[in-house]
């Protein structure tokens, strides 16, 4: 089972992320949850989603405490709160930053894998806007590779339509090819 | 709709499970967390998908009132709500069981106020535990969307003749999205053909409903009541029956799980039931002889299953998530320990409250309530409750 933990702030689409990737995982014939960290919505606050893949069937009704898998979706949430809080060793940091992944310095050292991708910028120039919920998904497969791009096609083009879901895409794309990894 | 399996959340599922029972009237008012189920449904019936009366009421009073006049008319009907909406539908909520109107409600269990708090646990079903619905609590996704079908044959059932709660936890399956796997249409359509509702109400056959009741009948009434909700019980059964001969899905009043040979049991209600699951699988693994009893159908209570699932074995540790004030512990261990009382071979019980208002309950918090638990009951420190967690 992968565990994964998205961090964000309310209006971000944190949970979106957490949902396209669940949907994307149980089309392939696996098993996946997604859920948000409950609570009344507040824009700008600090949010947690969270998700699991498995290729059984998922009897955990409780929140992520060691994620494998960590994607930041707002690089100041660092300010305020460790992203890399319970994480297991060997799993993986994903930001957006404009940093390196050499440049990120976390609270776990060496013992877990950090990947960085300045999906502000590829937000803006193909989106309009900095909101990188999708985006940060390209930088996620390419690191975890838990499932492909065509994967997540079909669940990004039903939520956001034709039009709106082909340019998500191709932001997704440009993360996937442009995520720096170290470790 | 054809039979397929799809990552959703299980609000919009139950909404979609609704649809495809071809309810004719839907009044419900929205309340976190069960807000995503009537959005959903509103905008099936706007977009014309499904031929039904969406009465958008202006409360929970209203919408049980207005259920209570669709079901006599015998119209399939279908409401959804949690905790102070369920509070506020509570006077009406009572006498749709006892003039035995057929209706089904997703009830998302959400806590009671004060403080205010829109989190998960059982205390809103528990203050409507003595109305006379049948009571059913569901696990997961699938259970949910499965359980709307299964709620509606039983409900409709002329031998029951009952509304019927589902009960689902509150945000911890209400807002989860998880694979759901739909049924065809004329598979929904063979297990619950149209409604066709006897003595309904008709200007053509009057017949009176709700009627003042003299000292010299209300206990007759009351005895009908009991006696309706107790003879329900093999009709719940045979319904979950048809259901599992047509989808391979089974559900049972009381389920077990590894506990064959187990000398000691978890017992549990809603959701948590699969985390119980996965914990007990950890402590197979270590050697302990551990299981989980499920109690799925909460009204009428399965007395006869339960028994039969847990005599003969030490220790039950009951996991509750509400609390009687005042009373002698959770509301489920107090009924366990009425059923078990002077029973040869009862396992002793302990109790504990948890996940209240949705203070998440882990596999670690699992693993610390079965173990203490049993040192509990080996101590013979049996009486009351723990509530587990409680800081300071």
């Amino acid at each position: 089972m992968l565990e994964i933990r998205v961090h964000g702030r309310g209006g971000q689409g944190a949970v979106t992320s957490a949902e396209l990737i669940a949907i994307a995982a149980i089309n392939t014939g696996r098993f996946a949850q997604a859920f948000p960290s409950f609570g009344p919505e507040r824009r700008g606050a600090p949010v947690v989603a969270f998700c699991r893949v498995d290729d059984r069937k998922i009897n955990i009704r409780a929140k992520v405490y060691n994620p494998d898998a960590v994607v930041v979706l707002d690089p100041g949430l660092v300010t305020l709160l460790d992203p890399t809080e319970g994480m297991v060793e060997g799993g993986i940091l994903i930001m957006n930053t404009r940093k390196s992944p050499e440049a990120v310095e976390t609270s776990k050292g060496s013992s877990i894998r950090i990947a960085t991708v300045d999906a502000d910028r590829i937000a803006i120039e193909e989106l309009g806007r900095a909101i990188v919920n999708t985006t940060m998904i390209g930088a996620f497969i390419k690191v975890t590779g838990l499932i492909s791009i065509n994967d997540i096609r079909g669940p990004l083009l039903d939520r956001f339509g034709s039009k709106l879901g082909e340019r998500n895409l191709k932001a997704l794309e440009r993360a996937y090819h442009e995520v720096a990894i170290k470790g | 709709m054809g039979k397929v399996r799809k990552g959703v959340e299980v609000s919009i599922a139950i909404a979609d499970a609704v649809a495809q029972a071809d309810v004719d009237v839907i009044a419900a008012y929205p309340i976190t967390p069960q807000t995503h189920i009537v959005e959903h449904l509103s905008e099936i019936v706007a977009d014309g998908e499904l031929d039904a009366e969406y009465v958008p009421v202006d409360s929970e009073h209203s919408a049980m009132s207005v259920c209570c006049g669709s079901a006599a008319v015998g119209a399939r009907t279908f409401t959804s709500t949690s905790s102070q909406g369920l509070a506020l539908m509570s006077e009406i909520f009572f006498i749709a069981a006892a003039m035995r109107l057929p209706m089904v409600m997703a009830l998302a269990n959400r806590s009671l106020s004060s403080p205010l708090s829109i989190w998960n646990d059982h205390s809103d079903v528990m203050m409507v535990r003595d109305a006379g619905w049948i009571c059913i609590f569901v696990e997961n996704g699938q259970e949910t969307y499965d359980n709307i079908f299964c709620a509606f044959r039983m409900s409709e059932d002329p031998e029951v003749m009952l509304p019927v709660a589902v009960n689902l936890d509150g945000f911890i399956l209400t807002h989860m999205i998880e694979p759901v796997e739909y049924e065809d249409d004329d598979l929904i359509r063979r297990y619950l053909p149209e409604f066709k509702m006897k003595n309904a109400l008709h200007p053509d056959h009057p017949v009176s409903m709700g009627c003042f009741g003299m000292p010299e009948i209300y206990t007759e009434a009351q005895m009908n009541r009991e006696m309706g909700v107790r003879n329900s019980y093999p009709h719940i059964v045979k319904a979950w029956e048809e259901w599992g001969r047509l989808t391979g899905r089974h559900y049972r009043p009381v389920e077990t799980y590894r506990t064959d040979d187990a000398e000691y049991c978890i017992v549990t209600m809603g959701s948590y039931g699969e985390t119980a699951m996965e914990v007990v699988d950890a402590l197979r693994a270590e050697g302990e002889k551990v299981g989980v009893v499920k109690i799925r159908l909460w009204r009428p209570f399965p007395l006869d299953e339960f028994r039969a699932a847990v005599l003969g074995k030490k220790h039950l540790i009951v996991v509750d998530r509400a609390i009687t004030f005042g009373g002698q512990g959770g509301p489920v261990a107090t009924e366990l320990r009425s059923a078990l009382y002077k029973r040869d071979g009862a396992p002793t019980i302990v109790n504990y409250v948890a996940g209240l208002a949705g203070r998440d309950v882990s596999r670690k918090d699992f693993r610390s309530i079965i173990t203490e638990g049993r040192k509990k009951a080996e101590a013979g420190d049996t009486e009351g409750f723990t509530l587990y967690g409680l800081r300071g």
